[in-house]
């Protein structure tokens, strides 16, 4: 039978992958996509719960998590593309302007 | 209950070899087999108005732009000599901080659901969650956080129009 904490260990191991892409990959488009993978985990919680609940206000909460996930995908593709004519590269090790 | 295992395996064999792969290419391609996977289990909750979106959004519109600047990017692998000489587990620092934080983090995760598991019991189920309702609850009780979603994107689509821009005149950085 599936239950609730199903959804969560699978939203848990999305979440986890997606921490360690954030973690170990340089490639910063990888990055992105393991923020994208992030964000899912967590709509899959909500999803779960409002079902759980019965209650239509978790799917609301995913689709404002989805639209912001989109915005957020167009402004970081912007800002690679922008480094990316600067410094010819998408390597993460790279990008250091705003270290101190 | 199998379509359940089946979709979450693919979910997360497909993410797995999102983080995994070399090439960009194959990673945005794994990606959108992961997001479809998800969309079936959107289904399996009754929530099909998210489904849709799951497959619309996301892996046709946001999945379509990942692919489009990878192409145009055109920089499919990410190695340097630091990559070939060293496996991605076994490098210095920050990574193998991270990497082991991920496994403590997940350790933590299992036990702590593991151990509630037993009240959580199964799932209430019941009457079906429409689009009328989500329609109606969306544009009456979230109506401000709506219009700010809506303000929200058009400051994002400013901005990435902004960014991407090229700029000829001269002592621009872009």
């Amino acid at each position: 039978m599936i239950t609730p904490t199903h959804y969560m260990l699978l939203s848990a191991a999305l979440f986890i992958i997606g921490v360690i892409g954030v973690m170990v990959r340089r490639n910063i488009i990888i990055i992105f996509m393991s923020i994208e993978l992030i964000l899912n985990a967590v709509n899959i919680n909500l999803i779960a719960y409002s079902y759980q609940l019965q209650d239509v206000i978790g799917q609301v909460f995913a689709v404002f998590v989805i639209a912001v996930a989109a915005a957020e995908a167009a402004v970081g593709l912007g800002i690679i593309l922008a480094f990316y004519r600067n410094k010819e590269t998408v390597n993460i090790d790279e990008m250091n302007l705003m270290r101190w | 209950m199998t379509v359940f295992y089946l979709f979450a395996s693919i979910a997360v064999g497909a993410s797995l070899l999102v983080i995994a792969q070399r090439n960009p290419v194959y990673s945005v391609l794994l990606l959108i087999a992961s997001f479809g996977a998800l969309s079936g289990l959107y289904i399996l909750l009754d929530a099909p108005f998210v489904a849709v979106i799951q497959i619309v959004v996301y892996a046709g519109a946001i999945m379509v732009l990942f692919l489009f600047v990878v192409m145009l990017l055109n920089a499919p692998q990410e190695d340097t000599e630091f990559d070939a000489r060293t496996h991605p587990l076994l490098r210095p620092g920050p990574m193998k901080f991270g990497a082991l934080l991920a496994a403590a983090f997940t350790g933590e995760l299992i036990w702590a659901l593991t151990r509630a598991g037993g009240g959580s019991g199964g799932f209430a189920g019941g009457a079906v969650s429409s689009v009328e309702a989500l329609g109606r609850i969306l544009f009456t009780d979230y109506a401000f956080a709506f219009e700010v979603t809506s303000v929200l994107i058009l400051v994002a689509m400013v901005g990435a129009v902004l960014l991407a821009r090229r700029d000829d005149r001269p002592g621009s950085r872009f």
